[in-house]
């Protein structure tokens, strides 16, 4: 749909848009100058609300909500953490877990799923694959969230609801995803299939031998995309684990920031327990997240 | 092997391998993503647009037939317009100052050197974060109407009265604690397009501005970046419109069930778990999924619906 499946951009852009030779004149300086003058105090504001979190986590109530502002925190209470854990009104051991439960498995089964879906109907050369692509691609025009009735209308039928298998598996069979595999599998260069089909590997072999390990970079940025959304989803989540056993960590925090059953920097220490494994996979593989985000424009 | 056959079959007709026929092969790998497919897509979408012609209260079995009524309860004038007027003010709103920031920060990025990935990584951060715990912070930290809150700190340095910033709708300055959410959320991602876009500008096009002596300024910018930039300013602006139409997360943990903005997500939400009121609630699930439908169609239409096909 809106995937305009560009031609890989080069990953990093390190190389300037228009290198200069050219001696600089005081208004290119002035220029440049003005530009790190705004980036500066854009990422100064970009950085506040990961500021404040930190500072909210490891503060007391009372300077929290002391008039005038603390900078941060005059010492820093690392109690929280063991406040927190052992909350027996939070539980957000639990809540982690059914996160790291959820949006691992999506991310794995969704991968498994839709890549083969996209390498068949990209490469097989079936007689009805044409009208079944189009059965896909119909799906793109209506975004998942929009029908979380009617998905939640079946998961009560299944008697899913409150189940890991609800939150799970109806969100998997992603039309979007699956059409992203197949234009990346169209653009894989059929010489080494041809190679692995001599060697007299059917299309099974040909895909999980030569096809998935030369597609390390594209089965990447998929997941760390993929991953990094099922962990933030929230309205299926909400919809499907009612019960507090199969709270997501967004659903908890939600419950916890309508009912403001606990305190303030418990709250704040729980968001930044929660965002802490998304900031790692981010620093780590942001190189494949950038380029995912480029080439495929998805975005949960 | 391979020599010995003079006369090799075309290439990809009949792949005998260890699993046996095409058919078999292309079921192996579509098969259990189609049945998916079928039982979470299509099924739900059919039933729900059966459902939507019954009353459904507090059942999702179809019957008790009401005709139209559901459609047009809802296409009266009440809460399900007010929500679509609601989504309308709403995108007014975020998708221009998105698209603008993010073209901004893109070219602003275009033309440095140093720090270029670490302000890149800046801005993409607020990405790792979710709704949820954006809202939190703005709720409880930057907008929550107390003294010791940042944005009335801020104020008060100038000398401005506290603002109760989500618990009054005159003036409705909700509106900016809801626009500023989903700015800080998103505006990394589509600075990422853009900069992807903009480095697929042929760079002679800007030798050859240089050469005709157009300025590096607004000119090049009128004339060559944004006409070249077209195909990643229709996806961003159609991409900026389909998510601020499902957008729920934000309304929902800032302004819970509140009367004055509630988007089509979260009154429906409110109506299908919250009422229990099937009939009504698939008969919105309906119209909205024809809108966008529409939108996407008429998008389509106009700059060339699956160009990459």
């Amino acid at each position: 749909m809106t995937a305009t499946t560009t031609p890989p951009v080069a990953a990093e852009e390190e190389a300037p848009l228009r290198p200069r030779a050219r001696p600089r004149t005081p208004a290119e300086t002035l220029g440049t100058s003005a530009r790190y003058l705004a980036l500066i105090i854009a990422a100064g504001l970009f950085l506040v609300p990961f500021y404040l979190i930190i500072r909210n986590a490891l503060a007391a109530d009372s300077e929290i909500t002391a008039p005038g502002w603390t900078l941060f925190p005059s010492t820093i209470h690392w109690e929280n953490f063991g406040e927190l854990f052992t909350d027996p009104s939070v539980n957000l051991l639990q809540a982690l877990g059914n996160s790291a439960i959820v949006a691992i498995s999506q991310t794995v089964g969704m991968l498994l799923l839709c890549s083969m879906a996209g390498y068949g109907l990209a490469r097989i050369p079936y007689r009805y694959a044409t009208p079944i692509f189009y059965a896909v691609l119909v799906t793109l025009m209506i975004p998942p969230a929009v029908t979380f009735i009617p998905s939640f209308i079946i998961v009560s039928q299944l008697r899913w609801v409150d189940t890991y298998q609800g939150i799970i598996v109806p969100v998997l069979f992603s039309g979007f995803t699956t059409f992203l595999f197949r234009q990346y599998f169209l653009n894989f260069p059929r010489s080494l299939e041809e190679a692995a089909r001599l060697d007299g590997l059917g299309y099974f072999g040909a895909f999980w031998r030569i096809v998935v390990p030369n597609s390390g970079a594209f089965f990447s940025a998929i997941a760390v995309i993929t991953f990094i959304n099922n962990w933030n989803q929230f309205l299926w989540p909400l919809i499907i684990g009612q019960d507090s056993s199969k709270w997501t960590v967004q659903v908890a925090l939600s419950t916890f920031l309508t009912a403001q059953t606990i305190n303030l920097h418990e709250l704040f220490l729980a968001a930044a327990v929660s965002i802490a494994p998304l900031v790692l996979v981010f620093v780590l593989l942001q190189r494949y997240l950038v380029q995912g985000v480029a080439e495929t424009g998805i975005k949960g | 092997m391979a020599t010995t056959e003079v006369a090799a079959p075309p290439r990809g007709s009949r792949g005998r391998g260890r699993i046996g026929g095409v058919a078999p092969a292309f079921w192996l790998f579509v098969g259990p993503f189609l049945a998916g497919l079928v039982i979470f897509v299509y099924v739900p979408i059919i039933w729900s647009v059966i459902l939507s012609f019954s009353r459904g209260q507090n059942t999702v079995t179809p019957g008790d037939w009401v005709g139209l009524d559901n459609y047009i309860d809802l296409l009266k004038p009440g809460p399900f317009l007010d929500s679509l007027v609601t989504f309308t003010v709403f995108a007014a709103f975020i998708v221009p100052l998105t698209f603008a920031l993010a073209l901004g920060l893109a070219m602003l990025l275009n033309r440095i050197r140093f720090m270029r990935t670490f302000f890149r990584s800046v801005f993409f951060l607020p990405t790792a974060c979710s709704y949820v715990v954006a809202s939190l912070v703005w709720k409880l930290s930057i907008f929550n109407g107390v003294r010791f809150g940042l944005a009335n700190t801020v104020l008060g340095w100038f000398g401005v009265d506290n603002i109760a910033w989500l618990a009054t709708t005159d003036p409705p300055w909700y509106w900016l604690v809801i626009v500023t959410v989903r700015l800080w959320l998103q505006l990394g991602f589509y600075m990422i397009l853009f900069i992807a876009g903009l480095q697929r500008i042929p760079r002679d096009l800007y030798e050859a501005a240089d050469v005709d002596g157009a300025g590096r300024g607004w000119q090049t910018f009128r004339y060559i970046t944004f006409p070249q930039l077209r195909p990643t300013s229709v996806a961003v602006l159609l991409l900026l419109l389909i998510n601020a139409y499902q957008a729920f997360d934000e309304f929902f943990n800032l302004l819970g069930n509140s009367s004055f903005a509630r988007p089509p997500l979260v009154y429906l939400y409110y109506t299908a778990q919250g009422n229990q009121d099937y009939g009504h609630g698939t008969a919105g699930a309906v119209i909205l999924a024809l809108l966008i439908m529409i939108v996407t169609l008429a998008q389509g239409r106009i700059f060339g619906f699956g160009r990459a096909e």
